[in-house]
């Protein structure tokens, strides 16, 4: 076993180098790499926590900015809706308005054309009378050979005719 | 065939043997030749070296290289923050070094580089090597407990609770199982990474004898078994190679943790 055959000529040798490549490794690649390689992680975990909280904060101010838009519109549409449904009364009472005096309008005008229909009506009638009184009294004449007087003509005329 | 034989010496593997004619170089009367196992030292340090530096380019996008340098930094930085809390952050550097000096130094002593006529040399097979790590983990976990506790941190050594009367008798098992430390630590590392290559170079001699005593007939099977073992084990030997550099580190920031936070 030469790790005790040879101890005697060889562990001064060996703890020697030991501790000069152990120390430079420690010196150099311990204390001067590590801690430069993790510095670059630590800077980079915190760009990434940076950049995610600044994504965060964008995006909740997205969220704000949506929600203060959807009140908004929200408004908009029912100032909107309100204005329409005014627009949409107002129309509705001109309208009824309108409809109304037409009406109105038309109603004298069917009125006076009635009562022009009834005056046109019992001038006629009366000429019908007339005409009927003297018919019947020359019928009378003609036939009986009396003469009737023209009163009790027209009132038998009247009498025969409230019978039409 | 006795020379064949004894060609395969399971444990030459081990031997150090000074580089470059350095034989003789001393200081203060110690022998420091460059040997092997230096050479494989600065090669693992080198390794690292390039490893870590492929990973500083410091993108905000990281590529795959730097993203391996990173978990690997980021694996020692989540082991210490877990066992020794916020306070473990200073320790990322040390922690860090111990992991991947002793990770580079297994996995390179695995590498198959005998096929090219290279001599890997896994220095963490040899206890002097380990043992230093080991004692240095040891001297930081005794200076930061002073450091911080004074000599509170002989409370270590008394869990709560102890009934008064015990307290003689747990003090002493707890300062022996204390002191046993730098010991385990050292040893663990060393004879796992030393098994494994015996086993490997056993089981490679097996193949070279079976190989050469084709007639016997037993032979070929005895050398193709012996091959089939050698592959599973060399996969099994990456996975130690990896789990005695992280029970390593992990046992050092435990045994940290206990001088930064006592109990």
């Amino acid at each position: 076993m030469p790790q005790i055959a040879q101890l005697m000529e060889t562990w001064s040798s060996q703890i020697f180098w030991v501790l000069v490549f152990f120390g430079l490794v420690f010196f150099i690649i311990g204390r001067g790499m590590v801690p430069k390689v993790m510095d670059t992680v630590a800077q980079r975990d915190n760009q990434i926590a940076a950049d995610l909280a600044a994504a965060q904060a964008a995006r909740d101010k997205a969220d704000e900015q949506e929600e203060s838009w959807r009140k908004r519109e929200n408004e908009n549409r029912a100032q909107a809706q309100t204005i329409v449904a005014e627009a949409k009364a107002a129309a509705a009472a001109e309208s009824e308005k309108k409809l109304a005096a037409a009406q109105k309008q038309l109603g004298k005008k069917l009125a006076e054309a009635d009562e022009r229909i009834a005056a046109a009506r019992s001038e006629a009638l009366g000429e019908v009378e007339a005409v009927a009184a003297e018919a019947a009294q020359d019928i009378v004449q003609r036939v009986a050979g009396v003469k009737i007087a023209a009163a009790s003509a027209k009132s038998a005329v009247k009498k025969a005719m409230s019978h039409v | 065939m006795a020379a064949e034989q004894a060609k395969v010496d399971p444990m030459h593997q081990f031997t150090i043997q000074p580089m470059f004619g350095s034989d003789n170089w001393e200081i203060a009367g110690y022998n420091i030749a460059f040997t092997n196992s230096a050479l494989w030292m600065a090669i693992a340090a080198i390794v690292l070296w390039v490893f870590v530096a492929g990973g500083m380019k410091r993108e905000l996008v990281p590529g795959r290289w730097q993203m391996a340098v990173e978990s690997f930094t980021g694996f020692i930085d989540g082991m210490l923050e877990a066992n020794i809390g916020k306070a473990g952050r200073k320790y990322v550097p040390y922690i860090f070094s111990l992991f991947m000096f002793i990770l580079f130094a297994n996995v390179l002593g695995l590498l198959p580089l005998g096929v090219v006529g290279m001599h890997p040399f896994t220095f963490t097979s040899h206890f002097t090597a380990t043992g230093v790590l080991a004692i240095m983990s040891f001297l930081i976990v005794l200076v930061v407990g002073f450091w911080k506790h004074k000599l509170h941190f002989f409370s270590l050594f008394v869990p709560h609770g102890t009934p008064l009367v015990m307290i003689p008798l747990i003090f002493m098992i707890e300062l022996v199982s204390f002191m046993v430390r730098p010991f385990s630590l050292g040893l663990r590392l060393f004879v796992a990474m030393m098994a494994g290559h015996v086993l490997l170079e056993v089981l490679s001699s097996f193949v070279i004898d079976g190989l050469n005593a084709m007639a016997s007939g037993i032979g070929p099977v005895v050398a193709i078994l012996s091959f089939v073992l050698m592959v599973a084990i060399c996969a099994l030997e990456i996975l130690v190679a990896g789990i005695q550099a992280y029970v390593f580190a992990l046992l050092s920031s435990l045994y940290i943790n206990d001088a930064e936070n006592l109990h």
